[in-house]
């Protein structure tokens, strides 16, 4: 039963929702809407389970040496944002949004930026021309770098042109390759899904 | 200065402190940073979708079938407990069986079927001449396609298609990584322009 209940929702809610494809009538569209509003609800309580289990662990963890304040500063964290939206909302001038506007927002494009530093050392240590792809790799980089700052059209006009043909053809070609063996492969797994061959999601409890 | 500007700047710097070394004032920032984006995200899926999808409809407008979500989303908080931690499954084997519904026609579609007419194009050009860039498309396409057949030893033709396939992914592992830093680099040139600008006032 502990598998079996699993297995049978997948089944139906696979075919449920792979059938109206084939199906134009309002009935197959409401279902489908349907569906995917369900979807949408159990998928909000998925996040509240993570937030849940983050909680939990945030407050076993603090009896780690030295990981106290790290873990309230996370807590304290979760706990405003929600706050300041029931105090003060969440529409345009809001503390809520003053909040995502002057913390999340500048710490999350910060530590995204962080990530050029690692990548460009990463790539210098690692990039090395001791064969025909490593060095097509290292030289089509470095047209692509160069080609998208404005001084590549003071080295040659044709610098940006250049890099947009790269960009556009061969690796689209590339690109496009990658993206079929993708589109294939996820077929083919959701197939073994709805299947109930494929089963890994009915593991770790 | 305004608060808001000075949060900011000090919120960033304390980021950008990881650069010298990992130090407290940046696992602060960073725990900080999680605990936010946590709380941010519970607020607009409370608003979004409980509040939207399942309160206003389920108790306002009587729309009864909304309990059988409610009752799955429910079961999802069984993962808590050892001796029914299984109930959990059920929600969780509705969203993959419906996702993966969705995904069989919208990856034959987008991923494969789109792709692939996307890369037929015609190699005589209308006023006669000879369009180099469909050919690129056409043998890169094919050539890294090869590249990832695996029924077949890659010997002979085979092998030799799949390694000019390996130089087309190169290519396009290349351009991706270019685009890539220089994305994050514009990203950074916006932090800094934001600290001398806004938060040190240097740049007027």
């Amino acid at each position: 039963m502990r598998t079996r209940i699993p297995l049978l929702v997948c089944l139906v809610s696979g075919i449920i929702m792979f059938a109206q494809y084939f199906s134009s009538h309002p009935i197959a569209k409401t279902v489908y809407n349907g569906i995917l509003e369900w979807w949408q609800i159990i998928f909000a309580f998925t996040m509240f389970v993570g937030v849940a289990a983050f909680i939990r662990n945030s407050l076993k963890n603090m009896r780690r040496k030295g990981e106290a304040p790290y873990r309230v500063a996370a807590l304290v964290g979760l706990t405003l944002m929600p706050l300041l939206a029931l105090i003060g909302g969440t529409k345009f001038g809001s503390p809520f949004l003053w909040a995502f506007d002057n913390m999340i927002a500048p710490m999350q494009s910060t530590v995204f930026s962080l990530l050029a530093f690692f990548v460009v050392s990463a790539s210098f240590r690692g990039f090395r021309a001791r064969t025909i792809p490593a060095t097509i790799l290292l030289l089509t980089a470095l047209i692509v770098l160069i080609g998208r700052i404005p001084i590549a059209e003071l080295i040659s006009e044709s610098f940006p042109k250049l890099t947009f043909w790269i960009q556009s053809y061969p690796s689209m070609a590339a690109r496009r390759a990658i993206l079929i063996g993708i589109g294939l492969g996820s077929m083919t797994t959701a197939l073994r899904v709805i299947l109930g061959i494929e089963r890994t999601y009915l593991r770790g409890e | 200065m305004d608060i808001g500007v000075l949060t900011a700047g000090i919120l960033t710097l304390a980021i950008y402190s990881f650069l010298y070394k990992d130090n407290p004032v940046y696992k602060m920032a960073e725990s900080w940073l999680i605990g936010l984006s946590i709380g941010y995200a519970l607020v607009i899926f409370w608003q979004t979708t409980i509040i939207d999808i399942l309160i206003v409809p389920l108790f306002k407008d009587g729309r009864v079938v909304l309990v059988i979500p409610f009752a799955l989303g429910l079961l999802m908080f069984s993962r808590f407990s050892r001796g029914s931690s299984w109930l959990s499954r059920i929600p969780i084997a509705f969203m993959i069986g419906a996702g993966a519904g969705v995904a069989i026609p919208a990856m034959l579609y987008a991923r494969t079927l789109k792709q692939m007419s996307a890369s037929v194009m015609p190699l005589i050009t209308e006023n006669g001449g000879f369009n180099i860039e469909a050919l690129v498309v056409a043998v890169g396409l094919l050539s890294t396609l090869a590249y990832f057949y695996f029924s077949r030893e890659h010997k002979g033709p085979i092998g030799k298609t799949a390694k000019l396939g390996t130089y087309f992914l190169m290519i396009f592992f290349g351009a991706t990584f270019g685009y890539t830093v220089m994305s994050r680099m514009s990203t950074f040139v916006g932090r800094v322009d934001f600290l001398l600008t806004d938060f040190l006032h240097v740049i007027r």
